[in-house]
């Protein structure tokens, strides 16, 4: 069965057809699969990558490192909550070392981000301090290199 | 099939070339290669080699080697922590127990080991048994050593797999050796265990050696690789030959390993020190890496490999091109016996109509006749478009429209 996912998570766009070829599983038990994968959340969603600076698109990011105090009973997890719903918040992660939670903000300009943070972020009641590096350069993102790449230097024709 | 006008124009009392290899022929891989050099938007099925790039940490590792200096022969043998990180390998892999110091020998890839196998062991007129079809370079290496070679057929009806009792029926007094490689090059074939054991009780039987090119060993589909040196009793019977090109996707490393007994690792090392001295020390610091570390990403690879080995087997069938299941290796074998052309023929033409490359099977082999190898070491996008390409240049082709 994972190598439908693995499959799907390399290239959204295959056809339950091409991944039954694939993999040697037949159709019908790849579209079950993938039904009750979507039902049940292991497939979250299907996403495209874009580079948007190619477009011409101004998107300014942030991680943005986030101090807070643990809530009884139920330590991180309601205070990641109230964060994560706001949809500057592009990603929110609890992470080990000198700060607790992790936060991507993704923002029109810099202003923007910068006042999500200091408006909405920062003066929740269980942060207790903020530290925002805002990111100049994308390399690679989702497990894709942007720009560059290696590309084939192979010779066409070998033994 | 190679015309030999042109050494006919000139008087062979003055040639510079000797006969053994004027009249060796060309490779017929190399033959395409010129036609290509011209076309644009070429889907080549032509390659012998994976399409990643080596896995960066062991690229960044030989990088950090160059920066420490590391630019200096090194043993004849192979540095020795390499030649230790193999043969715990063996050891872990296949259960078989090598004296890092005498019976492992780092080569300049495979091809530098089977070169030195066969002059280490053949005396002129020995008789070596290979595959037909089987890689290029056997055949021909056999002939530069002095030996000759003797082909036994394989067929699509076996799924291209040699067989003792095939074996059997060319065994002469004059004969040394068994030199085959499975999983195979150009047929994706892999042998069982127990049809391994079959082929080794013969070789004991008439006291020859097994040269075994396993190269392919890792890049198998669903079946077990058995090493032929981990069968009952035949380590010493056996020269077994690896590299890295293949698994780790290293070919321009050229670096590979013999393992053997000390006798026969002692006598091509012999060879070895007078002709290539050492592998180059970045490529065994690569492979040191390699070794250690690179299982996982030969796992991914070889799962890469396999959806692309479906799409390739299903496609071809689906076109009418009968293809046996390559259960090894990153080659497809299909038939074209259906379109009347020769293989030579049909890889011509699809490469001038379609711009498609694929390798006749003629190449590797009079049994190869009739066959076309595709690599499917490539993109899936490159393989469906190839297929699609394929597909119009077969209908287009056929001689009579089946039913």
């Amino acid at each position: 069965m994972k190598q439908i996912f693995k499959a799907l998570e390399g290239d959204a766009r295959l056809t339950p057809e091409q991944i039954s070829t694939m993999t040697g599983i037949p159709v019908d038990e790849v579209k079950k699969t993938i039904k009750k994968a979507e039902e049940d959340k292991t497939i979250l969603k299907y996403k495209t990558v874009i580079n948007w600076a190619k477009l011409g698109e101004e998107q300014v990011w942030a991680l943005v490192e986030v101090k807070v105090t643990p809530q009884r009973n139920v330590g991180f997890d309601s205070i990641a909550e109230r964060i994560y719903q706001f949809p500057e918040a592009h990603s929110v992660y609890l992470a080990s070392g000198t700060y607790d939670l992790a936060v991507l903000v993704v923002g029109k300009t810099m202003q923007e981000v910068a006042i999500f943070v200091s408006e909405k972020l920062a003066p929740l009641e269980a942060v207790q301090g903020t530290v925002t590096h805002f990111i100049l350069k994308k390399y690679k993102e989702d497990g894709e290199i942007l720009e560059g790449g290696e590309g084939v230097k192979r010779l066409p024709v070998t033994p | 099939m190679h015309s030999s006008s042109s050494s006919q124009s000139k008087t062979t009392t003055h040639t510079y070339i000797s006969d053994k290899v004027r009249t060796l022929p060309p490779s017929g891989i190399r033959r395409f290669f010129d036609l290509l050099a011209s076309m644009e938007g070429v889907i080549s099925l032509g390659v012998g080699e994976p399409d990643f790039v080596t896995p960066w940490h062991i690229r960044e590792y030989a990088i950090y080697s160059l920066e420490k200096g590391y630019t200096m022969y090194t043993s004849n043998k192979g540095m020795p922590e390499l030649r230790e990180e193999l043969a715990k390998y063996l050891y872990s892999q296949h259960g078989l127990d090598y004296n890092p110091e005498e019976e492992i020998l780092i080569t300049v890839g495979v091809s530098e080991g089977l070169d030195l196998a066969l002059r280490a062991i053949l005396n002129p007129g020995d008789e070596v048994i290979v595959p037909d079809p089987c890689y290029v370079a056997y055949p021909a290496c056999v002939t530069l050593a002095g030996g000759v070679p003797v082909p036994v057929s394989t067929s699509e009806d076996n799924d291209f797999k040699i067989t003792a009792k095939d074996i059997a029926r060319q065994i002469t007094p004059k004969t040394r050796a068994i030199l085959f490689g499975y999983p195979a090059n150009p047929t994706g074939a892999v042998l069982s265990r127990e049809e391994l054991l079959q082929i080794a009780e013969l070789a004991k039987q008439h006291n020859l050696l097994i040269i075994s090119d396993e190269v392919y060993g890792r890049l198998v589909y669903g079946v077990e690789h058995t090493c032929v040196a981990s069968l009952p009793d035949m380590k010493e019977r056996t020269i077994l030959l690896n590299g890295f090109s293949k698994a780790y996707a290293m070919t321009g490393w050229r670096i590979g390993y013999a393992a053997s007994g000390s006798e026969v690792i002692a006598a091509m090392t012999k060879i070895h020190q007078y002709t290539m001295l050492c592998a180059p020390i970045m490529s065994q610091m690569a492979a040191i890496e390699a070794i250690k570390a690179g299982d996982r990403e030969v796992a991914g690879m070889v799962e890469d490999y396999d959806r692309r080995r479906r799409v390739m087997v299903k496609g071809l069938r689906d076109i009418g091109l009968p293809c046996f299941e390559p259960k090894g290796a990153f080659y497809a074998f299909p038939s074209i016996k259906t379109t009347g052309m020769t293989s030579e023929e049909f890889a011509e033409k699809l490469l001038k109509e379609e711009q498609v490359a694929v390798v006749p099977g003629s190449a590797f082999g009079n049994n190869g006749e009739g066959y076309i190898r595709c690599c499917y070491a490539t993109s899936l996008k490159e393989i469906e478009e190839a297929l699609r390409r394929i597909e119009r240049f077969v209908h287009r082709h056929l001689k009579r429209p089946s039913g």
